[in-house]
């Protein structure tokens, strides 16, 4: 019996870890004064003044721009990639993968760097593009490793098959693999839409120009001092995360039923 | 000839944006500029690395990750445990519970404890209303390791948990018909077997944690901190991009051999390591 208090107890205070900073935020977002520890009076006014704060508004366009382009560019890219990849010799298969850990392994820094190096070897003025490449970049392994299990579990004879029976290999690719390996290909683009939305220090280094995303904005204006239009960013950004995470706990648990 | 066509636009894309800039870093960090502007061959860089300022920042840096992972896993197992043994009603909930946090933006997460450790934060403020004396929590090594553990204790968390699940549990019904006692049976066979996910959840808390600068930037401010902050202001700040791309080739190497060490304590994958037991 104790036991089971002492494991209640503990989860409510981990629990309490983890969201108490998140409940202050959203509490003092509604505070009205710039205080953070005392309690003046509700307000909406950080909401309204977070809505015409035109670097958090650019930057909230420019992040789910680069999201978009870079998660379809990398899941195309990633898709072919895993079809040439799986049909490879095993010693080239191998090579190749490890190549493809490199961005996942690498500490972010060093990847926002050395494409920063590049960038400027190459004369690219830093800005909207050089970020969109370098979020395709760190976006295409994972798409490679959620494409190519599919091919794996897919019967090896399946493209033999549709080729022999006449089919030409853009008809047996669009007929017969991509319906098999769907479910790899969405799982890929979600996540590689969901890194470059979270994404900060490899944009840090590979943008410029005034171009930036909410990251980079929040940073700034963080290294600047407290800001209560971050307080109600983040209690909007919490909202969206967990009706999201709510309504695709619901949908998993419809599609298992 | 279309399979080999399909793979060119990766293979392109990797060598010019990942192979590439890598070999760039390389040969930077292995040249100096002459006062000449000429560029020559030296490891210069790297002897440099070893001055002892700079020793200090990688000491630091590898301190702080190691207690930061620590803290996690001495936090994070008991958790994962609590939420593996959950009944199923409550544990779906809970689980999402703990990913929702890591979903929000990292750098909200970092701010949300500057806005708390702060001079006028609300730490401070309870104190003066208890009439005690204000304390500085912010801007001290503290403060880095706090936001550490606050970011990275999903990470160690949900691997261990997905061992935890994916456990058989007719081996710890046979340890426990065959008379071992709670702790016997955490001991010899539970733990052991989630082995797994505490590597995976190390190295997912270690990694981050040594090589970031913006939890030490926003939590203790822009001096020299880690070894992180140490590459960012020699690329963006002091333009040293030589010296910087040494000390980054040197994170690299760390983290590489981190790597190794773990490859070497897990080895295989988690079923041969399960028979490995017997």
């Amino acid at each position: 019996m104790v036991n089971k208090w002492m494991k209640r107890l503990y989860t409510v205070l981990i629990f309490g870890f983890l969201y108490a900073p998140i409940a202050v935020l959203a509490v003092f977002s509604f505070n009205d004064s710039k205080s953070t520890a005392k309690w003046e009076g509700f307000t909406l006014d950080w909401y309204q003044s977070l809505f015409q704060n035109s670097l958090i508004m650019k930057s909230l366009y420019y992040t789910v721009l680069v999201a978009l382009i870079a998660s379809v560019v990398a899941t195309i890219i990633g898709t072919f990639a895993a079809f040439g990849i799986f049909y490879m010799k095993a010693w080239k298969q191998k090579v190749i993968l490890n190549v493809n850990s490199i961005p996942i392994l690498n500490p972010d820094i060093v990847t926002g760097i050395s494409l920063m190096t590049l960038f400027v070897a190459l004369n690219m003025e830093l800005g909207l593009l050089t970020m969109i490449i370098a979020h395709v970049t760190f976006c295409i392994p994972y798409v490679i490793l959620s494409v190519l299990p599919k091919f794996k579990q897919m019967p090896s004879e399946m493209l033999e098959a549709a080729l022999d029976l006449g089919a030409t290999p853009w008809y047996a690719f669009r007929k017969v693999i991509f319906p098999e390996i769907k479910p790899g290909i969405i799982t890929g683009a979600l996540i590689a839409f969901t890194l470059s939305i979270d994404d900060f220090v490899i944009s840090f280094f590979t943008t410029g120009n005034g171009v930036g995303n909410l990251s980079i904005a929040i940073y700034s204006m963080a290294r600047r001092g407290i800001k209560p239009e971050i307080n109600a960013l983040s209690t909007l950004m919490f909202i969206v995360v967990l009706v999201l995470m709510l309504v695709l706990n619901k949908r998993t648990k419809i599609e298992e039923i | 000839m279309i399979k080999r066509l399909s793979s060119g636009p990766y293979l392109f894309w990797m060598l010019m944006f990942v192979i590439v800039p890598i070999v760039m870093i390389l040969a930077f960090s292995m040249v100096t500029v002459t006062s000449g502007g000429d560029w020559s061959f030296s490891l210069s860089n790297f002897s440099r690395a070893f001055d002892p300022i700079y020793i200090a920042v990688l000491g630091r840096s590898l301190k702080i990750a190691l207690e930061a992972t620590f803290i996690c896993f001495i936090l994070g197992y008991p958790m994962a445990m609590i939420l593996a043994k959950m009944p199923v009603k409550y544990r779906t909930f809970s689980v999402m519970l703990f990913v929702v946090p890591m979903w929000m933006n990292f750098l909200l997460r970092t701010y949300a404890w500057m806005t708390i450790l702060g001079k006028n934060g609300i730490i401070n403020g309870l104190l003066s209303l208890l009439g005690l004396p204000n304390v500085t929590f912010l801007y001290t090594e503290g403060a880095v390791l706090l936001g550490m553990v606050y970011n990275f204790l999903p990470f160690m968390v949900l691997p261990i948990y997905t061992v935890l699940m994916k456990m058989d549990q007719s081996l710890v019904e046979a340890a426990e018909d065959l008379g071992g006692d709670k702790r016997t049976v955490f001991r010899k066979v539970i733990f052991p077997l989630s082995i797994p996910g505490i590597l995976s959840g190390v190295s997912m808390v270690f990694m981050p944690s040594v090589s970031t600068f913006v939890i030490s930037n926003l939590l203790y401010g822009g001096q020299y901190m880690l070894i992180g902050n140490l590459i960012e202001q020699q690329f963006l700040v002091v333009n040293d991009w030589n010296f910087g791309s040494a000390v980054a080739m040197i994170l690299m190497l760390l983290i590489l051999a981190s790597m190794a060490i773990m490859n070497r304590f897990g080895g295989g994958n988690p079923e041969e390591r399960g028979a490995n037991l017997w």
